[in-house]
């Protein structure tokens, strides 16, 4: 088709899609707008990893981001009712300065994107690298300490937020 | 291929069709199981015995006034009811429904999708299905919607960790596989799971009530307090979408405890029986004993969380996220290292 084939036209339609999602979360003036743009683009994210073989990665992404991060999302929104009406105004200097800041974080984004070399799918030996057995295998050998660090950075978060949302320490 | 894409269709259409017709006809029976534990007689008038009720209770339901109240956010009004039921309808898609048959010399394995993460992909729906009813709680702008919804939020949100840790010691203890055809598969071979799982399962039995917003933990829709709960405001046949997609979520929860702890489509002395009869392997018959099984295992388990409709009142919701978080959560977890010890010593973790 158009001397495309089918994986490059689901990759293109799929990157369209996330955009687009991903702009009408910046741009809906409803928060609950935002947060079910939100759920869709993390769709298309994980239609993103089921092209790259990582079956694994696309449904651990739905049920983790969709299915349970943004609904306590959803959850908080609804329950502090947020609304277009209850949206504070922000001057123009926030803006601004937002602005400036958001744009020198895209700066660095593609700065060190381009600086890195470019990881092809089969730098593990295989394109079956994302299916749960492999994928499971090489985080318990070869990466089992960014792991276990990642897993202790968690942790630790998990430990600070319930601190944090305690009433008063006894 | 058009084959393969015609034999797919027919199959979905037929698990389509079979969903349907068992939740339809579950709310005859669960008008009937209540009738005959308070001692009245139930439906009896639409045909013999009251078996075209269902029929007479969606007729209903389509030709009911539709009121969309003018407040609500109308999209989102319609896109809820049909997220809920949508969700309910493809958890049927990994489900195994019985042994292979083999027509003509082919293979047709009657399961619509085998993928080799089917328990991750339950999840996945399962924990998208909550959507449903906050957006519809959402927006019916209505406060006992709204808390219909954020407590539906939670409630799903706290089970389905007990949940997921209960299938994680089930996983381990059947060899690490997430495919359903091989964990049912397996149970034919040695025995049901429910043997090397009874903790695991009795965990999983209560987080699908929860989850499926079963009485006792049917908060969301709690009419003692919340007048309905998330579905308040709705009418006519959004407001069957609903309630038929309970008893869809019910059917299918039913066949993923049966297929995951009760064999699915096994039974004990099945290979026996086969000999006996004659049946070689992948005939139709096979199939059909195995189907008829399977659905004796669920109309079990259908009935089972009736009775317990029937008979447990509701909880209190401070009781009802003790249960989750501070009884459940750390039975599951000792349940998985149990299961982990266990399966250590019978050899099956290799180091």
């Amino acid at each position: 088709m158009l001397g495309y084939t089918i994986t490059q036209w689901i990759f293109g339609i799929l990157s369209f899609l996330s955009i687009m999602f991903g702009l009408m979360v910046v741009f809906s003036r409803n928060p609950v707008n935002s947060v079910l743009y939100l759920v869709l683009t993390f769709f298309c994210i994980a239609g993103h990893y089921l092209l790259l073989n990582a079956q694994f990665l696309a449904v651990v992404h739905i049920v983790v981001y969709a299915g349970a991060i943004m609904v306590l999302f959803l959850f908080v929104i609804m329950l502090m009712n947020l609304n277009q009406d209850s949206e504070p105004q922000k001057t123009w200097l926030t803006k601004i300065i937002a602005g400036v800041a958001g744009g020198m974080m895209l700066f660095v984004l593609v700065g060190s994107l381009k600086g890195s070399e470019q990881l092809g799918l089969n730098s593990y030996g295989s394109s079956q690298i994302g299916l749960v057995k492999n994928l499971g295998k090489v985080l318990f050998t070869e990466f089992l300490f960014p792991f276990e660090i990642a897993s202790i950075l968690l942790l630790a978060a998990l430990v600070g937020s319930i601190m944090i949302g305690k009433k008063e320490i006894k | 291929m058009l084959t393969f894409i015609i034999y797919k269709f027919i199959l979905c259409a037929i698990v389509f069709v079979i969903s349907l017709a068992v939740a339809a006809y579950s709310t005859l029976w669960e008008r009937k199981f209540s009738a005959l534990l308070q001692d009245r007689v139930g439906p009896d008038r639409a045909g013999p015995f009251g078996l075209l009720q269902p029929l007479a209770d969606g007729g209903k339901m389509f030709f009911k006034e539709e009121i969309i109240p003018n407040v609500s956010n109308r999209f989102l009004f319609v896109l809820g009811p049909s997220l809920f039921m949508l969700t309910a309808l493809m958890t049927g898609v990994v489900i195994p429904w019985c042994k292979d048959v083999s027509i003509g010399g082919k293979i047709y394995a009657i399961q619509i999708t085998d993928i080799n993460i089917g328990v991750l992909y339950l999840f996945g729906v399962v924990s998208i299905g909550v959507y449903g009813i906050m957006i519809g709680g959402w927006a019916s702008n209505n406060k006992y919607a709204l808390l219909g919804a954020i407590r539906a939020s939670s409630q799903m949100i706290s089970y389905e960790i007990a949940m997921g840790i209960a299938v994680i010691a089930l996983i381990i203890s059947s060899g690490g596989t997430l495919s359903l055809r091989e964990i049912v598969e397996q149970q034919d071979a040695g025995l049901a799971n429910i043997v090397w799982q009874p903790l695991g399962f009795i965990i999983f039995f209560v987080c699908a009530l929860a989850e499926t917003n079963r009485a006792p933990f049917d908060l969301p829709e709690c009419e003692a307090e919340l007048v309905g709960g998330y579905h308040t405001e709705y009418s006519s046949m959004k407001l069957g979408l609903f309630l038929f997609a309970e008893y869809i979520n019910m059917f299918v929860s039913s066949a993923i405890m049966s297929a995951f702890y009760f064999g699915g489509y096994n039974f004990p002395w099945s290979h026996e029986l086969y000999a006996a009869l004659g049946f070689q392997d992948g005939s139709v018959w096979i199939a059909l004993i195995g189907f008829l099984a399977f659905f004796t295992k669920i109309a079990i388990f259908i009935s089972v969380f009736m009775w317990i409709r029937w008979t447990l009142p509701r909880f209190r919701y401070d009781q009802l996220m003790n249960l989750g978080w501070k009884i459940l959560l750390p039975l599951s977890l000792l349940n998985l290292g149990i299961t982990v010890v266990v399966e250590f010593l019978r050899g099956h973790i290799t180091y």
